[in-house]
């Protein structure tokens, strides 16, 4: 008797959710280049979340408008809420695949993790800029995915070399602030080489997500005392560790934020007493008068069709990193038309063109984010493209940059990329590529 | 008028006690699983094989589970997320550390971990009752979420703790595609529900009900509490491990701790109480309730052509999710599967109701 009901019910949503995804697929059209947008504009981590989408959106629609698309092929859209769970980016994923998207950016490494085992499947290139796996760096195992700009192996390498400026780390403490994810994991097996190389004790205090609630690890950190602190915090995680780092009397020149623990969001609760708090910065920082954000006032934003709901927004760190993302998946998408015709591009195209870009200086400047990005070269054995960063300071209203340029120390962290994409394979049973013969 | 069951006599006791006793419900079970393996292959598009009916199946199987052991048995469980991931993680290790294992044989080798563990903390169930058993399964959760997020060897000392589930090996062949992940996981859903249903149909499902109801009276008539409380631990920790593997090596790919919070334990709660405790139809339906509403609700606007801004939709679906909950739940506390069997029952006498 229960069994009938069970199957209506069943066929019932099915029917429904059939309709939907037809209708959407009609939608869809095939003269033009559709790039996803996965978004987290509500819950915890949306303060972060928010500029970052406007600025992928934007730069999309920019394109559009000013340029008429990518040699003359417009750019469609649509944006789909995570929430930063994995499961939701999931979906979100399986419901813009219909629409022959051409590469993804989650802006998520738990659902970076997720995707990589489709996206091979599937063919959909995946951009992480600035986030994702560390080991997705080699191109050989990891045909899909391109960790463009750096990935936090870089960052943890940066950071080291930095505070390693103000005297030998050795006997030092270093403490770990890190989000309970792979985003926050991540930095774990560079810090604990590089403590083994420097001789610094690290101490690893994990944050459970969505990370207001932080006593604990302050207590600890005002009981152990550690010389320096990084924060690998997302979301409310990070102002709300500035606040607990005040409370507990821990010096703000000695923390360091990773790239996306040195934004906006995470400074202005925290007020003036965030002042003098360190971040790194990923190529770029809060840049808001270059040619390209005057491009954004004058094509979108005085005609009123800017995204972000307050033009202020435009050239906040987070802002910038969402428009780069977007910038270097138009790229690759460009790179890909000079070899293969000026038309709509697949996937398979546009993952050749990201494994070929070549942005020297004479293109970042016609680009219009000249200092924002460093001249970057992909290819099948690095899939990344360049790796440097710099610390910004913030000194109670804006950001500024106090250290020069640092480069990730490629020669330490490659055999480990290797390593780790090696056994990857074997887990997953894949062949690498033979670069030499991919041309 | 259709759906009436008379002229059809019961001459023997099997017949009488078959699973499903009215013919009308016999042959639209059948037509059902004749549409779910035959048609659905062919007219579905891969969005609904695999954001929609994939974690459909296994959050249903899950909560199968779940309502043996809270539905069935009465015991509260808040750590169904943790016995969830003991088998994703069960499953893992046993694939990627005996690559040649059969599938099927490592996640049933996973959903006996499961059990092992299930039963394991069932044993203070036999001295603590309601919420305050509430609070310790709410202990094995954080336990086991702990110990997948910080004992190395569980993830094969994966620097990030997320961990991706190797090529899924059957017979030789590997399952790839959502078509033939649909109809694996399908599968094992039909034979597991098929169990879980006779299960509780039999003498051991009895004794749940017992204990249930009242474990003192269920005591005075021989039932040992020892033997109905751990049992249903087991079983509900088996089902509910296989449906963990199935999350993590189907529907996910790769995965982390996360995965399997404290929030699954909740959803999975919330579906049994949605749909109808003590009951497997009600699993289903609470499932498709939780999993299917809110994908549906989140794409409404966009497939009738609104165009509001992302965030809206996505505060739209909570508050109309949200509100649907409370309407269900005043409407009929009983859950989703009171509600079908009124609907039935009113069926009966259509067209002529007294």
């Amino acid at each position: 008797m229960k069994g009938k009901l069970r199957y209506k019910a069943a066929a019932l949503a099915l029917a429904a959710a059939g309709g939907l995804a037809w209708a959407a697929d009609a939608l869809a059209q095939s003269k033009e280049i559709f790039v996803p947008v996965l978004v987290y504009r509500t819950g915890p981590y949306a303060p972060n979340g928010v500029p970052w989408a406007d600025g992928f959106v934007d730069y999309l629609k920019l394109v559009n408008a000013r340029d008429g698309g990518v040699n003359g092929v417009k750019l469609s859209y649509e944006e789909c809420e995570t929430g930063y769970a994995t499961d939701r980016g999931v979906e979100c994923y399986e419901r813009l695949k219909s629409k022959h998207p051409v590469a993804f950016s989650p802006l998520s490494t738990g659902i970076t993790y997720a995707l990589t085992d489709k996206v091979d499947a599937d063919h959909i290139v995946l951009i992480t800029a600035g986030y994702g796996r560390a080991d997705s760096v080699d191109g050989a195992v990891f045909k899909w995915n391109f960790p463009l700009m750096g990935t936090y192996w870089d960052g943890a390498d940066i950071l080291v070399q930095h505070v390693k400026k103000k005297g030998s780390l050795k006997g030092k403490k270093i403490a770990l602030v890190y989000h309970d994810s792979p985003y926050g994991k991540e930095p774990i097996p560079v810090l604990e080489e590089l403590a083994k190389k420097e001789g610094f004790t690290l101490l690893k205090l994990p944050v459970t997500h969505p990370g207001v609630e932080q006593k604990a690890t302050w207590l600890q950190i005002r009981q152990q005392r550690p010389d320096y602190v990084f924060l690998w915090g997302w979301g409310v995680m990070n102002s709300t560790a500035i606040k607990e780092a005040i409370a507990v009397g821990y010096p703000r020149l000695q923390m360091y934020g990773v790239w996306w623990a040195a934004a906006e969001p995470d400074v202005l609760p925290a007020e003036q007493a965030a002042k003098g708090y360190n971040g790194l910065a990923l190529e770029h920082s809060a840049e808001n008068n270059l040619p390209i954000h005057k491009d954004m006032m004058k094509f979108l934003y005085d005609k009123g069709k800017g995204t972000a709901a307050d033009k202020k927004e435009v050239g906040q760190v987070l802002y910038n990193r969402g428009m780069l993302s977007a910038m270097l998946t138009v790229e690759a998408i460009r790179t890909a038309q000079a070899k293969y015709g000026k038309g709509v591009m697949t996937a398979d195209q546009v993952r050749w063109g990201a494994e070929h870009l070549n942005i020297d200086k004479a293109r970042i400047k016609a680009l219009g984010v000249e200092g924002m990005l460093q001249p970057m070269h992909t290819s099948c054995e690095d899939h990344e493209g360049v790796r440097m960063a710099r610390i910004h300071t913030w000194d109670g209203s804006e950001w500024s940059y106090t250290s020069g340029w640092y480069t990730a120390d490629y020669k330490l962290l490659r055999p480990m990329i290797e390593q780790s994409a090696m056994k990857y394979a074997a887990e997953k049973g894949i062949k690498p590529r033979d670069c030499k013969k991919e041309m | 008028m259709i759906y009436r069951e008379t002229g059809q006599f019961k001459t023997t006791y099997a017949s009488d006690q078959q699973l499903f006793p009215i013919l009308q419900d016999r042959i639209f079970v059948i037509a059902f699983l004749v549409f779910a393996f035959g048609a659905v292959p062919f007219i579905a598009t891969d969005y609904l094989f695999r954001a929609i009916l994939t974690p459909f199946l296994i959050l249903s199987l899950a909560a199968i589970g779940l309502n043996i052991l809270v539905g069935y048995c009465g015991q509260l469980s808040l750590g169904t997320g943790g016995f969830m991931a003991v088998g994703a993680y069960a499953a893992y290790n046993l694939a990627i550390r005996l690559p040649s294992l059969n599938l099927l044989v490592v996640f049933v080798l996973a959903g006996l971990c499961s059990t092992v563990v299930g039963a394991l903390f069932g044993i203070p169930s036999l001295r603590i009752k309601g919420f305050y058993l509430a609070v310790t399964t709410l202990a094995a959760q954080f336990f086991l979420d702990w110990a997948f997020a910080r004992v190395g060897w569980f993830t094969n000392y994966s620097s990030s703790g997320s961990v991706s589930a190797p090529p899924l090996l059957f017979f030789g062949h590997v399952i790839e595609g959502p078509v033939e992940k649909y109809l694996f996981v399908l599968s094992i859903v039909c034979v597991l529900a098929l169990v879980a249903k006779n299960l509780t149909r039999g003498a051991i499902g009895r004794s749940w009900m017992a204990m249930r109801d009242m474990d003192v009276a269920a005591e005075v008539i021989g039932i040992r509490p020892l033997y109905a409380k751990l049992t249903a631990f087991a079983v509900s920790s088996f089902f509910v491990g296989i449906a963990g593997a199935l999350w993590a090596f189907i529907y996910l790919g790769a995965w982390e701790p996360l995965a399997f919070d404290v929030n699954r334990s909740f959803e999975l709660l919330f579906m049994i109480i949605i749909g109808g405790l003590g009951s497997i139809v009600g699993s289903f339906l609470g499932a498709a309730f939780i999993v299917i509403l809110p994908l549906a609700l989140n794409q409404f606007p966009t497939a009738l052509g609104i165009p509001i801004s992302t965030a809206t939709i996505s505060e739209i679906e909570l508050m109309v999710f949200g509100a649907l909950i409370v309407f269900f739940l005043i409407a009929e506390p009983r859950g989703l599967a009171r509600l079908w069997a009124i609907g039935k029952e009113k069926l009966r006498l259509w067209p002529f109701p007294h």
